[in-house]
């Protein structure tokens, strides 16, 4: 028989509680154990009511998003034997920040609402026709928006920042790092529409740059790098429009162009 | 099937969640977070060095008497308390800042990004040397 550890969970009952309570649990610990096995545990073995999100358990999919003693983890991603030696007892939690549906499961919409907000899809200008072929990138290109690709919407980095929790209008971190990897795309021509949403107190100027969200990015998107390269971006655009506002009429008008020719 | 189209997906107010409150002394429980408070307080000595700069501009420019005045009104023990707490935080704010450079500026050399200390240390260099500079001015002037 392996040690064991306490596992102290945030429980929370919508009909019952009035706010969450910690309960303790106590699970074997396996080498190759990390949280989600122990929570997997506890429902199977000790309480079937406890409820948490979880399905790829491999760092994929982000449901499994949790707070480990006060840090925002992937349960699938963080191994229940690096806390053996911490006083024995692991404290987990739902992620900060976000209304809590029942235990460990947070209410999203809000999240969802603001991601689709920042327009997180190709917004192609000039689309080349179909008889042309496949919108062919090169490596480099691929390397520019690569990093922001990898976003799984685990919202830790949500979880992470200060800011989410004070001010509940801001867009936050992994949507505006999203906005980032489409703007950065070569088939992408979008960017425009996005800087008007974003380029905005409750966008990327609501960031203060605590950078706590880079940090614990399970995929190493850097969402705080994407934001400050947004504002620097932001300023050459707005500098741009203030010198040759006629460069700016003039590109919306060949998408405007662009776009009736499609529609023929 | 009309209302079920028209049904809102989510409700944006829910008795039932739990909503937790963030506390004002959110930042003191994690030395990260009291990090950041510290970076962003050091722009007040910041600033409050760049007043007192100001004022001694003021004096150099009034005469070698006002001058001399200042000089002395800076020797009172508050003061020197006062620059050495600014120059914690100015030193302070430097530092967290030039190591958040490479976050805001990703430069790429043939295709790759360079490694992040090599945008951060330019940073440094420059500050050395400006530093060299107008320690060699004021201390070299006396000698």
């Amino acid at each position: 028989m392996a040690d064991t550890i306490i596992l102290e969970i945030a429980r929370y009952s919508p009909e019952r509680d009035r706010e969450p309570t910690f309960k303790s649990y106590e699970v074997p610990v396996h080498k190759d154990w990390v949280i989600l096995d122990a929570l997997n545990h506890v429902k199977d073995k000790v309480d079937g009511s406890l409820t948490y999100r979880w399905s790829c358990r491999m760092g994929i999919c982000g449901s499994c998003g949790i707070m480990v003693n006060g840090e925002p983890k992937l349960g699938c991603a963080t191994f229940l034997s690096s806390y053996a030696g911490t006083g024995n007892k692991v404290r987990v939690e739902a992620l900060r920040y976000f209304p809590v549906v029942r235990d460990l499961v947070t209410e999203l919409s809000d999240f969802l609402a603001k991601l689709k907000k920042v327009k997180p899809w190709l917004i192609p200008d000039n689309e080349p026709p179909l008889s042309e072929g496949e919108f062919l990138q090169t490596p480099e290109q691929l390397e520019n928006y690569k990093q922001f690709a990898m976003c799984i919407n685990c919202t830790l980095c949500y979880a992470a920042c200060p800011v989410v929790g004070l001010d509940s209008t801001f867009v936050g971190p992994a949507a505006i790092a999203l906005a980032q990897r489409y703007n950065k795309d070569s088939r992408d021509g979008g960017t425009q529409e996005r800087t008007a949403v974003l380029a905005h107190p409750e966008g990327i100027w609501g960031c203060t740059f605590v950078g706590e969200c880079t940090r614990v990015c399970p995929k190493h998107v850097d969402p705080a790098g994407a934001i400050q390269q947004y504002k620097v971006e932001a300023v050459l655009q707005w500098a741009r429009t203030l010198i040759l506002p006629w460069g700016q009429k003039k590109s919306q008008k060949t998408r405007e162009e662009a776009g009736s020719a499609a529609a023929d | 099937m009309q209302q079920l189209t028209n049904a809102p997906l989510y409700t944006e107010y829910h008795p039932r969640w739990y909503r937790p409150h963030v506390s004002v002394y959110w930042w003191l429980g994690q030395w990260r977070y009291l990090k950041f408070i510290l970076r962003e307080l050091s722009s007040v000595f910041v600033a409050a060095v760049i007043v007192m700069t100001l004022f001694q501009l003021r004096a150099l420019r009034n005469g070698p008497e006002a001058y001399a005045h200042f000089q002395q009104r800076m020797q009172s023990p508050v003061i020197i308390a006062f620059a050495v707490i600014s120059l914690f935080f100015v030193v302070f704010h430097s530092i967290t800042w030039f190591n958040l450079t490479p976050r805001a500026m990703p430069v790429r050399l043939r295709g790759k990004r360079i490694p992040e200390w090599m945008v951060a240390a330019p940073n440094y260099a420059l500050w050395a040397i400006v530093s060299f500079i107008i320690s060699w001015l004021v201390l070299g002037g006396r000698g």
